[in-house]
């Protein structure tokens, strides 16, 4: 990929910040799998008492150079030094031991045993030959205590929110003093407001002269909490910058290389047409979640609020998932039955956000997940047909941009944004008129991104009408032409026009009055 | 992941190792066989133990289903005798009315009460929401006292009139195969053909995988597994049909510990016991090595058989050995 037109030139690190001894450091660092490299020559500083930023698209290397950081992966050539000291991590023990630890980003922690159990998983404190609990959950308050975590050491797992489970995470990686903290994507699970407790928690480290290096895909985040930021691009490192003076759409530029056309689609205009799904009152979970809305051909209806805020609860009501009340038209006909199968006949599906776990069946191939949910569609006269079957998956590969190794995969060797799309074209292989679509791009790069707002985009425009539930504000407000905010499991605003702003998304979905009345319950 | 679009012509479809598994150890096993004693490929010896293998073969099918889906059943050697029983008693009855026409009518019997002890199973884990190992430890001690109930202990005899026009179906040939092989083959590929070419077969297995993806998916998961269960009952009474003319009669510990071995059986032909993948044909190759060993035993000296039992223990955990290790 070339730079197509002059980017910002940016100095090397500032002055101030070179003068300190990094606490760690790279030199020619690089990974390969037999002919395949997958990172070469990465030439990073961690200084001590930095938040050093490492950003670029999935599949840019920087999963594996976390792993080489931690021990996880031993590099094909090049080396660590730690203080100066050439340093080689044989096993992530090791480098936990030279006061290197990862944060991983999925929660690994037992849900049936307490926060203290799990912080001492392992490496138990003992008295003779019994577990010494007291002293263990003397020290797990300590520590929850020092990042601010609001759970108690006796607190079953499971019974804790995510928020809480990532907390405790974390405390288990800073059980010991730590030098170098590594965070993979530590907010992509939480909700805005939990995501500033974490990031004073990564500052709270900084503060204390840990060397912090943080892997996050919302460049926002990275804007606010970086002091410098490394740019990986197709396994090469593209260089470091001081945070100061990038803005996201810089960062942006550097991790896909090029300049970026407007993220998101124009706005449609507003149709007035008869509404093609309309939702009467509908009463999910026994009251827990309420609402009325209605949405036309053309649109893309966001929803926002936090997350527990009831949206995926309000259409998982609506599909059938849940138990509901209610009345819900399409195409003007009541639906008096209400199931997946049955809303699916009559051209509404619902896209989860929890691709990995109800989403894709990660064991099976590319083919059988794509069909799946409309196996009449390759459906011959009495059997499956595999030769049509095989005819929709070149034909997925291809419109959605699919990006894959071999048609033989099974889905769970997909990156995060090509599973994405593998489940966008299984739903829509239904022919759907109104798509729900929750959470469209987490966790996936922004040149994926991109495109799937060109799908949504196009969706709609062919006269088909989108719901989209979205935590990333900025995407809320950048694809909706029409946004409703929940808050307590009610619609509490309807944004329209001009009144779109990540502003009042938050104001609504926080506190405060609804800005409209329209859409507004009691 | 940078790499080109690769049009579904390119790139090998992936030979997965494991899944050939089962067949090298057939192969293997009557191999083993052949070198210990002469005797073991004669035509004979080869038909006696196919055939001794059809019950375990066909039960297991049934059984490849309902663990695919996600679901195990336990009680398929006691519903197998109480079926069992339920046909002798039916045949017993209609054979002054009916002469041999009544064991048509048994068998249609036979059929009906496997689909709906198949059923009940089904209804209690799908409907109650309770775990299938404790539904069917259940049941399988129900059905294992009914049929002790309905032979009062002692053993339920056919009635002499129909034993000669029944005896073909167990020690009958059709086209030279012995039919009980035959029955086996065509549940086989009636098993196969659902499995592997519809869209039920498609649902059993996502069902099994991940049943949330399923229901996402518009799949009832419940339905998919009731009729799994269903599916399993068909055939047991199958295996029931040809195993009366075997013996003659139904008794309290007919089928006794089949379970394990048509559990055994799934297992070593490859489908994972937590659903989701199913390997039909390795089913069958796993009935058959079980029979080939206790066979062997038989025919050699080496081991004393009434160590049977143990040496297919050995064999369930090298397979599940050699499966994680190919892996």
């Amino acid at each position: 990929m070339i730079m197509t037109e002059a980017l910002p030139t940016f100095g090397l690190a500032s002055a101030e910040l070179v003068a300190n001894a990094p606490t760690m450091r790279t030199e020619a660092l690089s990974k390969s799998y037999g002919p395949i490299t997958v990172l070469s020559d990465v030439a990073l500083e961690i200084l001590p008492g930095e938040i050093h930023a490492v950003i670029g698209e999935n599949g840019a290397g920087k999963s594996t150079l976390m792993r080489l950081l931690s021990g996880y992966t031993a590099p094909s050539a090049g080396y660590l030094e730690m203080s100066g000291q050439r340093v080689q991590f044989d096993t992530s023990v090791a480098a936990e031991a030279a006061g290197v630890v990862l944060v991983h980003q999925e929660i690994l922690l037992a849900p049936d045993l307490t926060v203290a159990e799990n912080l001492f998983l392992g490496r138990e404190v003992s008295r003779g030959f019994m577990v010494d609990d007291r002293e263990m959950n003397h020290r797990a308050a300590k520590v929850l205590a020092s990042i601010g975590a609001h759970c108690h050491p006796r607190d079953r797992v499971d019974d804790l929110p995510l928020a809480q489970r990532q907390l405790v995470q974390i405390a288990r990686a800073l059980l010991e003093p730590r030098k170098v903290v590594i965070f993979d994507e530590p907010t992509a699970v939480l909700a805005n407001d939990e995501v500033a407790a974490l990031l004073a928690v990564v500052r709270g480290l900084r503060d204390q002269g840990v060397a912090v290096l943080y892997i996050s895909h919302r460049l926002d985040e990275v804007e606010a909490l970086a002091d410098r930021i490394t740019v990986l691009r197709d396994g090469r490192m593209i260089g470091t910058w001081p945070a100061k003076g990038l803005t996201q759409r810089d960062m942006a530029e550097l991790m896909v290389g090029r300049k970026l056309d407007m993220l998101y689609p124009a706005k449609r205009h507003a149709s007035s047409a008869e509404p093609l799904l309309k939702v009467e009152n509908l009463v999910v979970d026994h009251g827990a979640v309420e609402g009325s809305f209605a949405v036309q051909p053309g649109e893309v209806l966001g929803i926002g609020g936090m997350i527990g805020s009831g949206r995926t609860e309000l259409c998982e009501g609506l599909i059938g998932l849940r138990p509901s009340q209610g009345r819900a038209l399409i195409n003007g006909k009541v639906m008096s039955h209400r199931s997946v199968a049955a809303w699916q006949a009559a051209g509404l599906v619902y896209l989860t956000e929890d691709r990995k776990g109800k989403g894709l069946l990660l064991d099976e191939p590319l083919a059988s997940n794509l069909t799946l949910q409309a196996l009449d569609t390759v459906h011959g006269r009495v059997t499956l047909d595999r030769r049509k079957e095989t005819t929709a998956l070149d034909k997925a590969v291809l419109d959605y941009d699919i990006r894959v190794r071999s048609v033989h995969l099974d889905a769970g060797q997909l990156s995060g944004g090509n599973q994405q799309k593998l489940l966008l074209a299984k739903v829509m292989l239904t022919d759907p008129a109104v798509v729900i679509i929750d959470e469209p791009t987490r966790g996936i790069d922004i040149g994926n991104k991109s495109q799937i707002y060109e799908f949504i985009d196009k969706l709609v425009r062919s006269g088909k009408a989108c719901i989209v539930i979205s935590s990333e504000l900025s995407e809320l407000v950048g694809l909706s032409d029409r946004v409703l905010v929940m808050r307590g499991g009610r619609i509490v605003a309807e944004l329209t026009g001009d009144q779109i702003t990540e502003q009042n998304v938050v104001y609504a979905a926080t506190s405060g009055e609804a800005h409209a009345a329209r859409g507004t319950h009691p | 992941m940078t790499a080109a679009i690769a049009p579904s012509s390119a790139g090998p479809r992936r030979i997965r190792l494991a899944d050939t598994g089962p067949f090298i150890a057939l192969a293997l096993v009557v191999l083993i066989g052949v070198l210990i004693n002469s005797s073991f490929l004669s035509g004979t010896n080869i038909a006696n133990v196919v055939t001794r293998s059809a019950f375990v073969a066909i039960i297991a099918v049934g059984a490849t289903f309902v663990i695919s889906s996600g679901g195990l059943d336990l009680s398929v050697g006691s519903m197998m005798a109480f079926v069992t029983g339920i046909m002798i008693m039916t045949m017993n009855r209609l054979e002054p009315s009916m002469g041999s026409n009544a064991i048509f009518a048994g068998a249609g019997i036979g059929l009906v009460v496997g689909a709906l002890c198949g059923l009940l199973n089904g209804l209690i884990v799908t409907v109650g929401k309770i775990e299938p190992f404790i539904v069917t430890l259940g049941t399988m001690g129900i059905f294992r006292a009914l049929i002790t109930w309905m032979s009062d202990g002692g053993s339920i005899p056919i009635d002499r009139a129909l034993r000669d026009p029944y005896r073909p179906v167990y020690f009958g040939n059709v086209l030279g195969i012995p039919v009980p092989v035959f029955l086996t083959l065509i549940v086989v590929l009636i098993g196969a053909f659902i499995l592997y070419r519809t869209k039920y077969g498609r649902r059993c297995m996502a069902a099994g995988s991940n049943s949330d993806v399923a229901r996402f998916s518009g799949v009832s998961v419940a339905k998919v597994r009731t009729m799994a269960f269903v599916i399993q009952g068909l055939c047991v009474a199958i295996a029931a049909i040809c195993y009366i003319p075997r013996l003659g009669a139904a008794t309290p510990t007919t089928g006794q510990l089949w379970e394990l071995q048509v559990i055994t059986a799934v297992v070593i032909g490859g489908t994972a016991l937590r659903g989701g993948k199913a390997r039909i044909w390795g089913t069958v190759a796993g009935a058959l090595i079980l029979e080939v060993i206790a066979n062997l035993m038989v025919l050699s000296n080496l081991v004393s058989e009434y160590l049977v039992a143990a040496v297919q223990g050995v064999i369930i955990i090298l397979a599940m050995l050699a499966h994680r290790f190919i892996k």
